[in-house]
């Protein structure tokens, strides 16, 4: 029966004593994990001890690895395995053609996403929060997957462009439009900042120092409590305009969004507003990070990841190269970072540290270097996840953490990590299509 | 045999050191426009050490690297790597094959044009917008891309990922990259190490016509005699960082301190067919 099989048929003796060590590495991680409890009480904090709990853990272990191996040995014979897809699986079903398919469906729901039955407020506020982090997973893209510049401090950008708009529009009272190319703009300011003292560094100590360089300007957030309020934040940072008319309730002198549009109020109604403004922000970064790579600039990016040897050997200055990639980046966090603090209203170092840039740079790796699609479903994976797993209370990371490693198991390589030639030859001869 | 005589790049005097090893040591020789000249000595003779030098990857200690480009003089030896690239027109390919892996054949051609494409494209701007202006720039130079693909026999490799490519199409590829930033002198760093009788026979083609039809001087570093002794108008032999010999092939070839220095090297060098033990 197993004659063709890469797993001879094994006693059931060696069968339990696998299923047996993989119950005691169980139990082993559920005793710190599942053990313990807090138990919050009017005498305090007490421990509160769950062995039973760690006994049951063991035991579904073992009793699903022993499932496992004997379903793996019943089906072996018939050269059949339990796995999961093959790696190369996502790659085929997202061939060009089904890509752009895919990306025109996305786009559609979200477009109609708070005009769907089932969408109600929490839901669009996940799907904002969400669009957030892919347009900042699709400006760490430029500097992470197409220039190859690991950045750990990312978040620095983003807190950039947040506070530039909150003084901006605190000190001087001008309107969100007027600030988020302002934020950009600083932001990208100090993408260059940060570029100029990285120049020689890659890889490692590229990533310490970005580091370093986000928990410097975080510092600086906390400690310059004359301008930034320090950590208590600054608060009442105005709220988008609809191109000048307030999403305020109707206040009677009829300048409001929706007496001018003579509708009834709805608080919905800003959400909706920002969820479509954070739409449009991030299709449009999608639009110049796709075209940028069709372009000399974004070549140039590529070339440098590749090889800056060569680069600088055909007379690129990988100066330039690396600068305007840092700098381009930014800017598109500081749009974001704008973005945020208009919707939050509130902003504080708080919501700015060093996990924010993590999970970032995480979506960017998930998705697979530099792919735009795959960020988008990594960016739901990451943000989304965690906050559908609510229910599961404190189990909620530990599933997050489990789907993390399933994935990365699954596709080392990211979600997506096909890459499209940004341009294919023009064949006029017959001849050269013979052998290609 | 050169067809040139004027000198197109000039050593004079050339040193480097790393801490106590003296890499190069008062290296002085010539190449001459439309020449195709080499440079060959035992391993660690410091070829590729003037190579970096020439191309701006090291700075040397001393000497001087001058270039002659029509009216205009370069002083090599003081100018950034990618300046000596795109002002001087000094292109390189490396020993180690560097292409860029993850990017097709093609686009490793449109990279080298890289500099002629930002600037007709206001730095991006205008190919953002989609400018006639960019278009028209981004066809020539995928015309100038399919023109060397042809040359070199890639044209079917075209959209394939450059490290995918076999080995030899890889070598091919580099020169052909290095040949699209339309440089003024070729330096070609072991160009056939590693590729078989047949594919160093096209390569010798290839480099005889890129010297005769584009008219592009060659400095080339070789182990293969084959490659050198057929195509080379000019060798030179480098020594433990000194040129103890320099001519045409059959001057270098009947030279005592070449005999020399390939049979009395301490290592037991593998003595290259071309040395002659006439007696």
């Amino acid at each position: 029966m197993a004659a063709q099989s890469h797993h001879p048929s094994h006693s059931a003796a060696a069968l339990i004593k696998d299923a047996l060590i993989a119950s005691v590495v169980a139990a082993l991680l559920a005793f710190p994990l599942l053990g313990f409890r807090m138990q919050d009480s009017a005498q305090g904090l007490s421990l509160e001890t769950r062995l039973t709990w760690v006994l049951y853990a063991a035991a579904i272990v073992f009793l699903g690895r022993l499932g496992i191996l004997v379903l793996r040995q019943q089906l072996a014979g018939r050269n059949f395995r339990i796995s999961l897809p093959r790696p190369g699986f996502l790659s085929s079903v997202f061939a060009h053609e089904t890509r752009t398919i895919i990306a025109v469906l996305l786009i559609i729901i979200a477009l109609l996403l708070p005009w769907l039955p089932f969408s109600d407020r929490s839901l669009i506020d996940k799907a904002t929060l969400i669009l957030i982090y892919v347009m900042l997973g699709w400006g760490l893209n430029i500097v992470v997957g197409l220039a190859g510049l690991l950045d750990l401090g990312y978040v620095a950008f983003y807190a950039v462009g947040a506070y530039s708009y909150a003084l901006l529009s605190l000190y001087f009272g001008w309107s969100f439009w007027i600030c988020l190319p302002l934020a950009g703009l600083f932001a990208a300011l100090f993408g260059v900042l940060l570029g100029f003292p990285v120049l020689r560094l890659r890889g490692d100590y590229l990533a310490i120092v970005t580091l370093g360089f986000g928990e410097i300007i975080r510092e600086i957030l906390v400690n310059w409590q004359s301008l930034t309020g320090g950590p208590n934040g600054i608060t009442g940072v105005a709220r988008p305009s609809f191109f000048g008319l307030p999403m305020l309730p109707p206040s009677g002198d009829g300048t409001s969004f929706s007496e001018v549009l003579g509708i009834d109020f709805s608080p919905n109604h800003r959400i909706i507003f920002l969820y479509y403004l954070i739409l449009v922000l991030a299709l449009l970064t999608n639009f110049f990070v796709l075209r940028v790579r069709k372009l000399p600039l974004g070549r140039a990016w590529e070339a440098l990841r590749e090889d800056e040897i060569a680069c600088r050997s055909l007379g690129l200055n990988p100066t330039t190269v690396k600068l305007s990639a840092f700098a381009i980046g930014a800017a598109f966090a500081g749009f974001a970072g704008s973005f945020f603090a208009t919707r939050q209203g509130f902003i504080s170092p708080e919501s700015f540290t060093f996990i924010e840039s993590a999970i970032i740079l995480a979506i960017v790796v998930l998705g697979g270097m530099g792919s735009q699609i795959g960020i988008v479903f990594a960016a739901i994976l990451l943000v989304g996840l965690p906050e559908w797993f609510r229910g599961l209370e404190e189990f909620r990371m530990v599933t997050f953490g489990a789907a993390m490693v399933l994935i990365m198991l699954w596709r080392p390589q990211g979600l997506l990590s096909h890459r499209e030639p940004t341009l294919r030859l023009p064949q006029p001869a017959a001849e050269a299509r013979k052998h290609g | 045999m050169g067809k040139g005589s004027t000198p197109l790049l000039k050593v004079e005097s050339l040193a480097i050191r790393f801490g106590g090893l003296v890499a190069v040591n008062n290296l002085s020789f010539e190449a001459r426009e439309g020449d195709i000249t080499a440079l060959i000595g035992p391993n660690g003779a410091g070829k590729t050490t003037v190579f970096n030098c020439i191309t701006g990857f090291y700075k040397p200690n001393q000497g001087t690297v001058r270039l002659q480009r029509g009216e205009r003089s370069f002083e090599l030896q003081r100018m950034d790597g990618h300046l000596i690239a795109r002002k001087a027109g000094v292109v390189r390919t490396f020993q180690n094959i560097r292409l860029f892996p993850g990017m097709s054949a093609l686009e490793n051609l449109m990279v080298a044009q890289h500099v002629m494409l930002m600037r007709s494209s206001f730095y991006s701007v205008a190919g953002f917008l989609g400018l006639a202006r960019y278009t028209k720039a981004e066809a020539q130079a995928v015309e100038l891309a399919r023109y060397w693909l042809e040359k070199t026999g890639l044209t079917s490799y075209a959209d394939w990922q450059a490290g995918s490519l076999p080995y030899g199409a890889q070598r091919r590829l580099e020169i052909a990259r290095a040949m699209c930033v339309k440089p003024i002198l070729l330096c070609l760093d072991e160009p056939a190490a590693g590729l078989n009788p047949r594919e160093s026979d096209d390569l010798n083609r290839l480099l005889l016509d890129i010297r005769e039809q584009e008219r592009i001087s060659i400095i080339l570093i070789e182990h293969d005699m084959n490659v050198v002794m057929q195509i080379s108008d000019h060798v030179i032999v480098l020594e433990q960082g000194r040129a103890i010999a320099g001519g045409t092939p059959a001057e270098v070839r009947a030279d005592e301190n070449v005999i020399r220095a390939y049979l009395g090297a301490p290592e037991d060098e593998e003595l290259p067919d071309f040395v002659e033990t006439e007696t």
